[in-house]
């Protein structure tokens, strides 16, 4: 068991804990749904005075907010108890594929270390393009009503047309972006 | 109690994004050049469980249990063209940063600090909505 949880998790263990996640914020009284945290956080920083889209109890929201803080710990937990290796075991095509785009490390690290080693503090490139990424997701999270939990997981199982549509923009931007923007930006 | 509860949840998520690899960059990237399963498997495999947990939860009246209200799972607003023109959005950041907002906690928690830069902007992306929300097709 621990050996199991101490590898990668697979797929068809991965998916199902997702849904527990789900399942326990709907058992809880709540809804799964991620990017609503940023909406709040730009309530909370006070960055949305007097612009009635930030005016709301975001007091209501701080279950949410913990649900995050409780993310960030989950992720220092499994990075540093629950790993024996950080190399993702992507397929040697996407491997071969990215070296030839000077991404060294693919398949041998977690995270590029290009975009998230602590060299990219001084590399402007860098900074610049995960500037220009988390503009993008937290402007069309918010747009769409909802990210990959909101929409993807919560929204699809509730056979919600609109989470549909916004799970097909989702796929529809990654891939134009992956397939013809990406090799100009690493 | 209801912080240790949700706390507790959010330590569940943040172990399952970072062991299912899905708050991995390079994931991301195969999965848009489909090379590999995996990440469909993982959104295929939350998707039918969870739409068999939602249905039950439904069919069965299900109360919540800190509250003992009917548990409601509200219905999205109608609509497509935000659902699309957002979606196009979130999807080129998605491609870019390789991060979407729940893995985004869990990124940061694994070390990954320059995680910090897409939070930060993606946080600057949603109050740049928040102006501009009158203004966009809906």
């Amino acid at each position: 068991m621990i050996e199991f949880l101490m590898q990668p998790w697979p797929w068809y263990f991965s998916g199902p804990m997702i849904a527990l996640v789900m399942f326990l914020l709907l058992w809880t009284g709540k809804t799964f749904g991620m990017s609503s945290n940023l909406r709040t956080l730009c309530a909370v920083s006070g960055l949305g005075k007097n612009i009635s889209f930030f005016e709301f109890d975001w007091k209501a929201q701080r279950w949410n907010l913990t649900v995050a803080a409780g993310a960030v710990v989950g992720g220092f937990i499994a990075a540093h108890f629950l790993s024996t290796s950080s190399a993702v075991d992507i397929s040697l095509e996407t491997v071969s594929q990215l070296q030839q785009m000077g991404i060294a490390d693919a398949g041998a690290a977690y995270m590029p270390e290009k975009l998230y080693g602590l060299s990219a503090f001084t590399n402007t490139k860098s900074i610049l393009v995960l500037s220009l990424g988390g503009f993008l997701v937290g402007f069309g999270a918010r747009y769409a009503g909802g990210c990959t939990s909101g929409h993807a997981i919560s929204g699809l199982s509730n056979f919600q047309l609109p989470s549909l549509i916004a799970v097909i923009g989702f796929f529809a931007g990654g891939l134009l972006v992956n397939h013809f923007l990406l090799k100009f930006l690493l | 109690m209801r912080t240790i509860i949700y706390f507790s949840i959010g330590i569940l998520f943040g172990i399952t994004m970072f062991k299912s690899e899905a708050a991995s960059w390079f994931r991301i990237y195969e999965m848009f050049q489909f090379q590999s399963f995996h990440m469909y498997g993982i959104i295929g495999s939350a998707l039918a469980c969870g739409a068999i947990i939602t249905y039950l939860l439904k069919r069965f009246q299900v109360k919540s249990i800190l509250d003992g209200e009917t548990i409601s799972i509200k219905d999205k607003e109608k609509g497509w063209k935000r659902y699309l023109f957002g979606g196009l959005f979130f999807g080129f950041g998605w491609a870019i940063s390789g991060a979407c907002p729940g893995p985004m906690f869990t990124t940061l928690g694994a070390g990954f600090v320059p995680i910090l830069i897409v939070i930060v902007s993606a946080t600057f992306g949603t109050f740049v909505y928040g102006l501009m929300q009158k203004k966009l097709p809906h």
